[in-house]
């Protein structure tokens, strides 16, 4: 069977325009908390250029700090594993389990687990994973994988949730109050975590000098599963490491406010070594990182610390959801990363943008998205893929969306025309798409390819 | 080669050249002003409470009066509560924590920018309690409360903790069409006295 492209999922999305009307505006809100939050702040450009420097010389040094990182850790007791691949990463945690004759687990937030497929795979092997933040169980009950980093059920109705309780929790039916769904999780849920002998979290920053790993959350369910378990078990990428404790405070300043416009996330946990008697675990999983990290044009991308802020202002993501990006990473960032781990699969995310360049300007640790964007467009042409990219192309908004006027307008009247545009193949010539990308593209194939293919969009 | 030094052989191959790491001093100028006052607006706004007392006194009959002491188990490990509440704890059952009603914690200081509180394993009787706790009250000392992250970090230095958190707010969750819900997973209710 095909898998559906962005272009096609998006349509659907678009089926229900309340909803993409809904979705659309829920989001830009959000950017809006982040302005005002970042605003406040009068240093915060420089903040976001140290973020950026630190994560600059971590990369460049990344091999010194990863050594050193689990030297300190191994000096506190906790246990170190290194994964290659998603699948070695599934098998760490499985063995850890059955060692430990544990068949019941209880997760906090890792986008790393989503990206390693790691509930599906434990399914299988007999052991119950229940995600214990409020936004990832809800998408759990609702058998669907997170649409947002940050906000994973933030294209769910609360009737919606409302319902998916009622069966899953019993609470009353019809009843969609966010004080009480929010209160019969609260009580499920602890049940979990007072039953659960083995907790995973993700890491949000490990840090090299003393071997810590930081955890941010705001419902306090990665503390309360990990402090009550026997073995806590943390996943994370290579790239989460910061050389020095320090350095906390200006990605502490940075995440929240990028994120939700909060000053800082209600905890930020810092685990160094595990309770008496009990045992703390840490997998570095690679999965395609090195790879990045070797290609020098998309590098970047590996400063990223998941705020979410680039998908909340991206005007593509906010009206096609994150479903439409079929990969456990939504949104501009998403589209970066996703080609890295496979190409044919994920040829057509980086057509998935405008090119507007909201998305780096948002972005906390300064990645220069919406041009690593338009270089994987130019890579996967030149790989080969053009099939597949030439399909989509022409179908996303990128190519159809024709005026740069609209992104440069603000407020409700630029959202309402993006409403339609996007969907509307009525571009005419694309003096646009012609001026950002044809001058900077040698390869006469390509040019070839835009020409045939702006003829047939223009039929 | 083990998975091990197979990432880390593609780690040195592949990372590029050296680049240096940038100094942190310029953040630490001109943030020192009206911090109490900083504190106090930000925890406020993000569901917390602020109440400055002159002692230890005024916090015991505050409580007395806004909760029935008498009726929920109250813990702390601080020597001056020890009338309202008690230390006796079992550190290798943490899950028996979980009828804690209030827990009364110090803490090393708080942050003006953004109304979080510090607490390492020293002080906090058992890494769960702040969570599992429904209430919880923290007390700082006045003189204690630091301008910016940067200012906290200077001050933990290279403490050597086995945990750590910073504190800002009770739990919460928007995660519900982007309704605030105070009360998550851990406390429901966060107030702070600074002394
Ligand atoms: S790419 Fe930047 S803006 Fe997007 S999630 Fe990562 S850090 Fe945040």
């Amino acid at each position: 069977m095909k898998t559906l492209d962005h272009a096609e999922r998006a349509d659907i999305f678009n089926e229900d325009e309340k909803r993409v009307d809904w979705h659309d505006e829920t989001l830009w809100w959000i950017r809006q908390k982040r302005d005002k939050s970042a605003h406040q702040i009068p240093e915060w450009e420089d903040l976001r250029e140290t973020a950026s420097a630190i994560k600059s010389n971590t990369l460049s040094n990344l091999h010194d700090y990863l050594l050193e990182f689990e030297k300190n850790a191994l000096q506190n007791g906790v246990i170190i594993h290194w994964a290659a691949d998603a699948k070695e990463h599934n098998e760490i945690v499985y063995r850890l389990l059955k060692e430990k004759g544990i068949d019941k687990m209880v997760k906090s937030k890792s986008m790393l687990t989503e990206e390693c497929h790691l509930n599906e795979y434990l399914e299988h092997q007999g052991i119950e994973v229940i995600d214990s933040d409020l936004g990832e169980r809800i998408v759990q009950l609702a058998k669907e994988p997170p649409s947002h980093i940050v906000l994973p059920c933030i294209h769910k109705k609360k009737e919606e949730i409302g319902e998916l309780f009622h069966e899953h929790l019993g609470t009353p039916k019809g009843n969609a109050d966010p004080q009480l769904l929010t209160e019969a999780a609260r009580v499920h849920l602890r049940d979990t975590f007072l039953t659960r002998k083995a907790a995973l979290t993700g890491v949000n920053f490990a840090v090299a000098e003393t071997g810590e790993i930081v955890i941010c959350t705001n419902e306090g369910n990665a503390d309360m599963g990990a402090h009550l378990a026997d073995i806590h078990i943390a996943c994370m990428g290579i790239e989460k490491i910061i050389p020095k404790r320090e350095h906390l405070s200006v990605f502490l300043r940075l995440l929240a406010r990028s994120a939700t416009g909060q000053p800082i996330t209600t905890y930020s946990s810092h685990f160094a070594k595990p309770r008496d008697g009990k045992e703390l675990h840490i997998i570095l999983v690679d999965n395609g990182r090195t790879r990045q990290l070797g290609r020098e044009e998309f590098r970047n991308s590996l400063k990223c610390i998941r705020c979410g802020a680039c998908m909340n202002t991206c005007p593509v993501y906010r009206r096609s959801g994150g479903h439409s990006y079929h990969n456990a990473i939504a949104g501009p960032i998403g589209a970066i990363l996703a080609p890295n781990l496979d190409m044919k699969q994920y040829a057509d995310l980086p057509f998935a943008s405008t090119l507007c360049g909201s998305c780096s300007n948002v972005c906390p640790v300064k990645i220069d998205i919406h041009d690593q964007l338009y270089k994987w467009r130019q890579v996967l042409v030149k790989e080969g893929y053009t099939t597949t990219a030439k399909q989509v192309a022409m179908k996303t908004m990128a190519t159809t969306l024709s005026s740069p006027a609209l992104y440069k307008l603000a407020g409700k009247a630029a959202r309402t025309t993006l409403k339609y545009a996007p969907f509307m193949v009525n571009n005419k010539f694309n003096a646009w798409y012609l001026q950002r990308d044809m001058p900077k593209v040698p390869q006469s194939s390509f040019g070839e390819w835009y020409k045939i293919n702006r003829k047939k969009n223009e039929q | 080669m083990n998975s091990r030094d197979q990432i880390l052989a593609a780690v040195k191959a592949n990372q590029p050249e050296l680049t240096p790491l940038p100094q942190l001093d310029s953040f630490f100028k001109g943030q020192e002003t009206a911090l109490i006052e900083k504190f106090t607006q930000v925890l406020n706004g993000i569901g917390g409470k602020v109440i400055v007392v002159a002692n230890t006194n005024e916090i015991i009959s505050l409580l007395k009066e806004n909760y029935s002491l008498d009726q929920i188990r109250v813990i702390s490990p601080l020597a001056s509560m020890q009338e309202i509440a008690n230390n006796n704890i079992d550190n290798h059952n943490p899950h028996a924590l979980e009828n804690v009603e209030l827990a009364i914690l110090p803490a090393h200081f708080a942050v003006a920018e953004n109304g979080a509180c510090w607490l390492d394993e020293s002080i906090l009787l058992d890494r769960v309690l702040p969570f599992i706790t429904q209430h919880l009250i923290l007390i700082v000392n006045k003189v204690n409360v630091l301008p910016t992250m940067h200012h906290a970090y200077e001050k933990i230095g290279n403490e050597q903790y086995g945990y750590g958190a910073f504190i800002a707010g009770p739990s919460k969750t928007a995660d519900i069409e982007q309704s605030l819900v105070l009360g998550a997973h851990g406390a429901r209710s966060l107030w702070v006295f600074l002394v």
